[in-house]
């Protein structure tokens, strides 16, 4: 009968094991308000929109045979001229392709926050309506998409990139995707 | 005295239902706005992500609420409506999260834990009453005895 020794353990062990599942919650970098994409492998949403500054329009057949990042960013959006210096960055040295969506943004101003913080984008589409950004089940700006060659959504990233996003997130994955 | 506290409880009561909807984003046709409200409840808005779109001022949410006007204005059914949210933003805009093999554990965690408490109390509870007091021997009736003694 040794095992009735030893059953007043199994609350114990039970609420330890409980503790330590709930103990993930508060494991250090956990943000429970950061949820993954439910478009991630799906193909990327259709979308045609106005180009900035007077250019041709910006449509997702533009996205063809090559791996392209689409930032959603707003001159009225403070993250984004944190997140400004690594998309600079990137763009300079010719890391990514990165196409730009200004949202819910006046045109003015926009091209007023590009001049000050610089324009990473080879080009820029006018989401006044917000549209595109719901499609692409977008939060708040600055958000920031990878599309494979093939036009699916492989990556999502919710707030400004950083260095390190840059380094352990975005360079895997563009040798995961084989980047040419 | 008590006529004032009633209304004045009664406003209260109504303040706390407005809904942050504006009237400019209303449907004229009453049914539909019905069906409209009673789906953005169900809505999570997802900068403010304990609010239903319908009570969350958010910017996001008063376009998801355009959205699903719009979407019923269109044709489409409840379903139709929420499912295209939710191919967008996933099952985390549902405020009730579906019963689905991922969230089983959600769902029925805690009847498994009233079950397992129940049978755990009713096991201890049967051993106790399974073993009745046995009077005590010559020996043990001395030692108690001495401890009384002792305490005096």
């Amino acid at each position: 009968m040794s095992w009735r020794r030893t059953t007043y353990l199994l609350p114990m062990v039970a609420f330890a094991a409980f503790a330590v599942y709930l103990s993930h919650g508060l494991a250090p970098g956990y943000n429970p308000e950061l949820l993954p994409s439910a478009l991630i492998d799906k193909p990327a949403p259709a979308f045609d929109l106005a180009g900035l500054k007077g250019e041709a329009r910006l449509t997702n057949r533009a996205f063809s045979d090559e791996i392209v990042f689409v930032n959603f960013f707003a001159s009225w959006c403070v993250p984004c001229r944190q997140e400004s210096p690594v998309l600079m960055d990137l763009s300079r040295r010719n890391v990514i392709v990165l196409y730009g969506i200004d949202y819910k943004d006046k045109p003015a101003d926009a091209e007023k926050f590009l001049q000050q913080y610089g324009d990473p984008y080879r080009r820029i589409g006018v989401d006044d309506s917000g549209r595109t950004a719901i499609n692409f089940g977008v939060y708040g700006v600055p958000e920031t998409y990878a599309i494979d060659r093939t036009g699916h959504i492989r990556w999502r990233h919710v707030g400004p990139l950083t260095d390190e996003v840059v380094k352990n997130e975005i360079l895997p994955l563009l040798q995961q995707l084989g980047a040419s | 005295m008590i006529r004032a506290l009633i209304a004045a409880v009664i406003l209260l009561g109504a303040m706390q239902a407005t809904l942050a909807v504006e009237p400019s984003e209303m449907l004229t046709n009453p049914a539909l706005e019905a069906r409209a409200e009673a789906i953005g409840k169900q809505l999570r808005c997802l900068v403010c992500q304990n609010e239903s779109i319908e009570d969350s001022g958010a910017d996001l949410a008063h376009d998801l609420r355009v959205l699903i006007r719009e979407r019923l204005t269109a044709g489409d059914s409840d379903a139709q409506a929420i499912k295209y949210v939710t191919d967008r933003y996933g099952a985390f805009v549902l405020l009730k999260p579906p019963v689905e093999p991922a969230t089983y554990l959600l769902w029925f965690s805690p009847f498994a834990i009233l079950v397992l408490s129940a049978a755990g109390a009713w096991f201890y509870l049967r051993r106790r009453t399974a073993a009745p007091d046995e009077p005590l021997d010559l020996e043990q009736r001395r030692r108690l005895e001495r401890l009384l003694l002792d305490d005096q």
